[in-house]
């Protein structure tokens, strides 16, 4: 293998609901030279490979998707077409790329990328997932999160959610939604694709494997976004916004443990959880402060997904609590932070948010 | 044989992995991870008693789950156990139920 292919090749999901603006998000990704040296693969979907021909970059780096939708029939074709681009740059036929970018279709639930990124045996060895980008657009979002449990597992699964056309949106309905998509996922980083400058390095790089060593990713991956979830998250749950139009009792919440945790035992828990419950953990991310460890371990999970946890060389701030957030859905936040406490032998405790 | 844990196979299971710099479980030696996992059957033991099931050890490698009149089945990881647990006792193992949580602070 090149010195230059990393050992495990970052792959980046890029979904969100039909028209939301995945593939201008890529176009306009493709033309930063951060990515200069990454492969697109695109989902064709439907007979027009409309997608296809919007994207600019379409060259031997570029595997089509030729059938319908990604997350039932795809998956095997996914796997297929990531272990080609795989055995090409091995072989020298492709040029040697660092990133995978993959786009999804607009219904696709991004759970099957996910598992299939992690579990494939091949490619599991080769490739890892990075950050999941969620496009929501201002002017039909608030019906799609309404309507469509595909939009709001899309947006569960963000680390980034770039809220596209908030140029042709109404200012307070844009406004409306970007507060109900933090309360979805506080967890994840918001962007306006109109206003904020894009670019691929603040997108797709600063995943959680690069916390291990870079205490700065850490604190984008985590510290910001939770402590805004950990002071307005309970309103914006039970009181401020009405729970049927909220999406199917969709709740985030943070739990904080002033104590250290015993890993042995938040991993009996959490596998009994996943196993009775994983349909309705729609995301759990969190940094914990473990017994005998000197420096936080950061778990990650998307439904039954776990992914590895990460060690991190140092906390991100000087807050040295343990903190997790819950995405689910339909659960009550005061059994999980009971079951919790109960099996871990700690107390869990609305934490004060830090100055 | 992972020459880091001397464990046959070894499982890249998230409670268990140890694969990948900076990755992993928090036991990176090997007796580490020999004593984590004697810990981990520990700390499911007093979880599954509720269920009046039983899981030790095989070997390093795997793990038996029993029932009290001896029914076993193998289990690979700890999300392998939940459900092979409810296969076993034909009951639902959900963390949330109070009867568990009563019974687990009343310090059995």
């Amino acid at each position: 293998m090149s010195q230059q292919i990393p050992q495990f090749t970052p792959v980046n999901l890029i979904t969100g609901f039909l028209g939301s603006g995945k593939t201008t998000l890529l176009n306009r990704l493709l033309v930063d030279p951060h990515l200069a040296d990454t492969a697109v693969l695109i989902n064709e979907f439907g007979e027009v490979g409309l997608d296809h021909h919007l994207l600019e970059r379409i060259d031997e780096h570029t595997v089509l998707l030729q059938s319908g939708c990604l997350c039932c029939t795809i998956r095997g074709e996914l796997a297929e077409a990531i272990r080609d681009l795989h055995s090409r740059r091995e072989r020298g036929a492709v040029p040697p790329f660092r990133r995978l970018a993959i786009e999804s279709t607009g219904l696709a639930d991004p759970f099957p990328v996910l598992t299939t990124i992690h579990a494939e045996p091949v490619i599991k060895h080769h490739f890892r997932m990075s950050n999941v980008i969620t496009t929501i657009d201002a002017v039909n979002g608030a019906r799609h999160l309404e309507r469509y449990s595909e939009s709001v597992k899309q947006l569960a699964a963000a680390d980034r959610v770039v809220l596209t056309k908030t140029d042709i949106a109404d200012p307070a309905e844009a406004a409306r939604l970007a507060e109900r998509i933090r309360a979805i996922n506080p967890t994840a980083l918001l962007l306006r694709a109109a206003e904020d400058a894009l670019n691929a390095e603040l997108l797709l790089a600063g995943d959680a494997y690069d916390l291990a060593g870079k205490s700065k990713a850490a604190q984008i991956w985590f510290a910001a976004e939770l402590r805004e979830a950990e002071e307005d998250h309970c309103h914006s749950a039970h009181g401020a916004s009405d729970p049927n139009r909220h999406g199917k009792d969709i709740e985030a919440f943070a739990l904080t443990f002033d104590t250290q945790l015993d890993w042995i035992s938040f991993g009996v828990w959490l596998t009994m959880v996943l196993n009775r419950h994983g349909e309705k953990i729609l995301r759990v991310k969190g940094i914990l402060q473990i017994a005998g460890q000197e420096t936080p371990v950061a778990v990650h999970g998307v439904q039954h997904l776990v992914h590895p946890p990460v060690h991190l060389r140092s906390w991100p701030d000087a807050d040295r609590r343990s903190r997790l957030v819950f995405i689910v859905q339909g659960l009550n936040r005061r059994e999980i932070e009971r079951s919790l406490a109960t099996f871990l032998g700690v107390r869990a405790r609305r934490a004060e948010p830090v100055a | 044989m992972c020459a880091l844990c001397g464990v046959l196979g070894g499982s890249d299971h998230w409670t268990e992995a140890a694969s990948r710099p900076g990755l992993g479980s928090p036991a990176t030696s090997a007796a580490a991870r020999r004593g984590e996992r004697m810990r981990r059957v520990q700390a499911a033991n007093r979880i599954l008693s509720f269920y009046r099931l039983h899981l030790a050890d095989w070997q390093g490698t795997t793990y038996i789950l029993s029932t009290a009149t001896g029914k076993s089945e193998l289990v690979d990881n700890l999300s392998h156990l939940w459900s092979v647990a409810e296969q076993l006792t034909g009951r639902l193992c959900d963390p949330l139920d109070p009867a568990l949580l009563n019974w687990l602070e009343s310090g059995a």
